[in-house]
């Protein structure tokens, strides 16, 4: 199914994992100083899956997807993707910090996208995507090109190769920063609020791109309030408050009959 | 109606002006004063038109001993300021140390303990550098280590800036990607912290042309030594006026210069960020200003 038309058809489709369950994060535990924003989250990510983070502003969902490529450390519990625990090294039953070489190497198989994009601002959009492919992986500058190239037609901006960042709309940034993290070939694909920075009207382009990965077998962790985009591809919702995971369940349970009290209030804020 | 313009705006606009009225000014104060001084305008021309080789040594000196100093005290600089990010005081602290100890004490101190300190004492006699002849001298390699070492103190906080102006995003989503720190701090945060380093980089380097002639304290023939020597001694002694009025001209000279290699540099790396950056040259030597005073140059995505 990877053909050219299809946006991983562009990279050479999905990195097989070697197990059926992506992520698989229990009992996690973070503060930041005495704040603890996350307190004991457990959930498991199979291959494929789509899953959709909501909650209110401060429940720690941001900071639990940070922890998934260990852009914050976490204090307690573990988190395995693609069965490599992340971050950290095991030792007489305590956690200590892995070697930087190691947890680089982990991001590897984890791409991020970021609410502000952060598109590297002094290199093209060709150069934001083969960057990393080459410094990181070694893959040839003209393969990195053609990949990149290929990458960029397939989220609509082939036009675009040679623009600054600062020359794109937001819309068209995110959709480079997404293009930027496929290049590595990731096995899991994290969404930190990717469409809340942008204009209403860019919305959809960023969506619409999302979507087609989601169908085309993406592993996606997203957090978002975006419910269209849920309620299409999303094949699992969780919802977060004050560091807790208060519900989870198919989109069709959330919009239909969500049991959580404080679920019913957030949704009908929402919708 | 035309638009009332700004005393400021007036005599930049009138550079010619300005140096008219100083020129005659000096001129006057000149004739006023009771002298027997006999002026030998041909010293000051010759020194510019017809350098011996004495002054073109001296530049050369000055040029050399610049250059090579600014680059050690930009790696430093870099060092340094990373140093004083870091998490572990390991490298924290002796960054901090470096740049206390070379901050507040008097350069000409630094370069006297460096020389007459170290070679008095055997620490490191400083000898000559054979193949490089004049430009080997000993007192020549510690004069670049000292003000080298000196300008990496300064430069530390340049870069320092230059970094933490830069939006974390950037390290964050360089790190998303697989890079290790060094990589990112390479390829992505410092290329754009040039951008904001390089313009108080250029004033450090034009400072670095004329604090050279501090080397005076330990005899390197530099440019205002030479001259120096010229009103002390030979055919020329003293002709105080003309000489280091001449020595003046040869430093104005290269700061010029450096000022427009400066403006290339600065245009070069505003790509990426929209718009053309960086003063006009007319702005930037005699602080005229071109029609649009609200253009500035803005990055956007960052915070």
């Amino acid at each position: 199914m990877a053909t050219d038309q299809t946006i991983l058809g562009a990279i050479g489709g999905i990195t097989e994992p070697s197990s059926e369950v992506v992520v698989e994060a229990t009992d996690v535990e973070k503060w930041f100083g005495r704040l603890h924003v996350l307190k004991g989250i457990s959930m498991t990510v199979r291959r494929r899956e789509v899953v959709v983070i909501i909650g209110p502003s401060g429940s720690g969902k941001t900071t639990f997807i940070r922890c998934i490529n260990h852009l914050e450390k976490i204090q307690a519990g573990r988190i395995y993707v693609n069965g490599h625990l992340i971050g950290y090294r095991e030792g007489n039953g305590k956690l200590v910090e892995d070697r930087e070489k190691n947890i680089a190497r982990q991001r590897q198989e984890i791409g991020m996208v970021f609410q502000r994009f952060n598109l590297f601002n002094h290199m093209t959009a060709l150069d934001n995507i083969i960057e990393a492919p080459i410094r990181v992986r070694g893959v040839p500058k003209d393969e990195a090109a053609k990949t990149g190239r290929a990458l960029l037609a397939r989220v609509g901006l082939a036009a675009k190769e040679d623009s600054y960042p600062a020359q794109l709309s937001g819309g068209q940034q995110q959709r480079v920063a997404i293009a930027r993290a496929l290049a590595m070939k990731p096995a899991l694909m994290l969404f930190d609020e990717p469409t809340s920075a942008l204009d209403p009207e860019m919305i959809g382009e960023v969506l619409e791109v999302m979507k087609e990965l989601a169908l085309e077998g993406m592993t996606m962790i997203v957090v978002s309030h975006e419910m269209g985009f849920a309620r299409e591809v999303g094949d699992r919702m969780v919802m977060m408050d004050d560091g807790q995971i208060v519900e989870e369940g198919t989109p069709e349970h959330f919009f239909s009959a969500p049991e959580h009290e404080r679920t019913k209030a957030f949704l009908s804020k929402i919708l | 109606m035309r638009p009332v313009s700004t005393p400021a705006q007036r005599s930049g606009g009138r550079p010619g002006r300005v140096l008219a009225a100083a020129i005659l000014i000096a001129v006057v104060v000149a004739g006023c004063q009771p002298s027997t001084y006999q002026y030998r305008w041909d010293f000051f021309f010759d020194s510019i038109f017809r350098p011996d080789s004495l002054i073109i040594r001296g530049i050369g000196l000055t040029v050399f001993i610049a250059v090579i100093a600014q680059t050690i005290g930009v790696v430093l600089g870099i060092f340094a300021a990373l140093g004083k990010m870091a998490k572990s005081r390991v490298f924290r602290v002796p960054a901090g140390l470096y740049v206390w100890f070379f901050r507040g004490t008097p350069l000409l101190v630094q370069i006297s303990l460096i020389y007459y300190g170290l070679g008095v004492t055997g620490i490191y006699r400083w000898p000559d550098f054979e193949p490089l002849g004049p430009f080997g001298k000993g007192a020549v390699q510690a004069g670049i280590l000292a003000l080298g070492v000196n300008e990496g103190a300064y430069m530390s906080e340049i870069v320092r800036a230059g970094i933490l102006s830069i939006d974390p995003g950037q390290m964050e989503a360089a790190k998303s990607l697989g890079m290790t720190f060094g990589q990112a701090m390479r390829r992505i945060i410092l290329p754009q912290a040039a951008r904001v380093i390089v313009p108080p980089l250029g004033n450090e380097f034009n400072n670095m042309l004329k604090t050279t002639s501090l080397l005076v304290v330990i005899s390197v023939p530099e440019l205002y030594v030479t001259f120096s020597y010229k009103n002390a001694s030979g055919s020329t002694v003293f002709h105080p006026f003309e000489l280091f009025l001449a020595a003046a001209v040869w430093y104005l000279l290269l700061t010029t210069i450096w000022g427009l290699i400066q403006a290339r540099i600065e245009r070069r790396l505003g790509r990426g960020v929209g718009g053309d950056t960086g003063p006009g040259l007319g702005e930037r030597f005699f602080g005229l200003r071109s029609a649009k005073p609200d253009e500035l140059p803005t990055i956007s995505g960052g915070r």
